[in-house]
């Protein structure tokens, strides 16, 4: 079945099968690992520097169980993988993408359609703001996940709405996280939240297309 | 042990945790059921829910615990270990707004004295900047 996100503008419920979810979830981890020193990079920036390696952790601790991932299903999977990420990044972007992960997987149902995504993905976002104590303009994750998914809900391509978002978090200035504690200097580099968020909507975009 | 409030100290560096932890036991004494923790699931610096949900356990009391912790990723992670918790301990745990190493104390001294635990939170807080 299909589940590119064009093809799920329509009603119709989109079913992965065991497959198709082990590619979607390895797709993500791989991406986040692979840009482990770039989100490091960033977050040497304007943070404490473990952005990189801490979601590398939570994410190689995904692929760890990859197999018992992919069993599951879809709504099952996410609030597993959003466990893992909690309990093994060892930083707050463990509870924030961990409850991201959870809140959407609770959403979920089992074969979603289009209009199933967009709630579950309002519910998680929503579910993100309460843990951060956050919400959009505070060059944050939110920043991105906001866009993003507004971008989904009307029928545009999420990982475009993705990237130019991570890219407009360049001159805002932190309020909430540790690159708050800059001030005026966290202006001029791009959030390191956003953009391992940008690379997550991309990662899950490319997976989905490759699946049709 | 468990008729005064618990104390658990959460720092990025266990170094820090255990230091903070010596202090409170040396000036208050061990009336207060205490546990600390600190670095990442890797033993770098960092927090991580696991251990904060341990520690939590070690400190337990049925009159509750009061968290204390340095910066941010310590207090999401602290939030995150509580929501995990069973639903009786719900509402039986804090996190105190508090600087870790003077608030652990003060928090200490008052849950010797056998404070609830709103009590020990706002004497921990009343260090904090208004």
């Amino acid at each position: 079945m299909t589940a590119g996100p064009r093809e799920m503008q329509d009603a119709s419920a989109v079913v992965l099968d065991a497959a198709a979810r082990r590619t979607l979830i390895e797709t993500v981890a791989r991406r986040i690992i692979d840009h482990a020193d770039e989100l490091t990079a960033l977050d040497q920036a304007i943070g404490d520097g473990d952005h990189g390696l801490n979601m590398k952790r939570g994410f190689e601790s995904v692929l760890a169980d990859l197999g018992a991932h992919a069993e599951k299903p879809l709504p099952d999977a996410l609030k597993a993988i959003g466990m893992s990420l909690v309990m093994k990044i060892g930083g707050a972007s463990g509870p924030l993408y961990g409850t991201l992960f959870m809140a959407f997987g609770k959403e979920l149902p089992a074969e979603p359609s289009h209009g199933d995504v967009v709630r579950a993905a309002t519910a998680a976002i929503a579910a993100v703001k309460a843990r951060g104590k956050s919400d959009v303009g505070q060059k944050t994750m939110l920043d991105v996940l906001v866009p993003a998914s507004e971008a989904f809900a009307g029928g545009k391509d999420p990982a475009a709405a993705a990237e130019s978002a991570a890219e407009a978090t360049i001159p805002m200035k932190a309020i909430r996280g540790r690159a708050s504690f800059l001030g005026d200097r966290s202006i001029g580099h791009m959030d390191p939240g956003a953009r391992s968020s940008a690379l997550i909507i991309a990662a899950i975009v490319e997976a989905l297309e490759q699946t049709v | 042990m468990n008729r005064n409030v618990g104390i658990v100290i959460v720092s990025h560096s266990v170094d820090v945790a255990r230091g903070t932890a010596e202090m409170v036991r040396q000036m208050v004494g061990d009336e207060v059921p205490l546990a600390f923790c600190g670095g990442n699931p890797d033993g770098g610096l960092g927090t991580n829910v696991e251990s904060i949900m341990s520690a939590i356990d070690t400190a337990w009391s049925d009159r509750g615990v009061a968290i204390l912790v340095d910066l941010g990723g310590a207090e999401t992670n602290s939030e995150m270990a509580i929501e995990l918790q069973p639903q009786e301990r719900q509402g039986l745990i804090v996190v105190c707004n508090a600087p870790i190493v003077e608030g652990a104390v003060m928090a200490a001294t008052e849950a010797s004295g056998g404070a609830s635990l709103d009590e020990v939170k706002r004497t921990a807080e009343e260090l904090s900047p208004a």
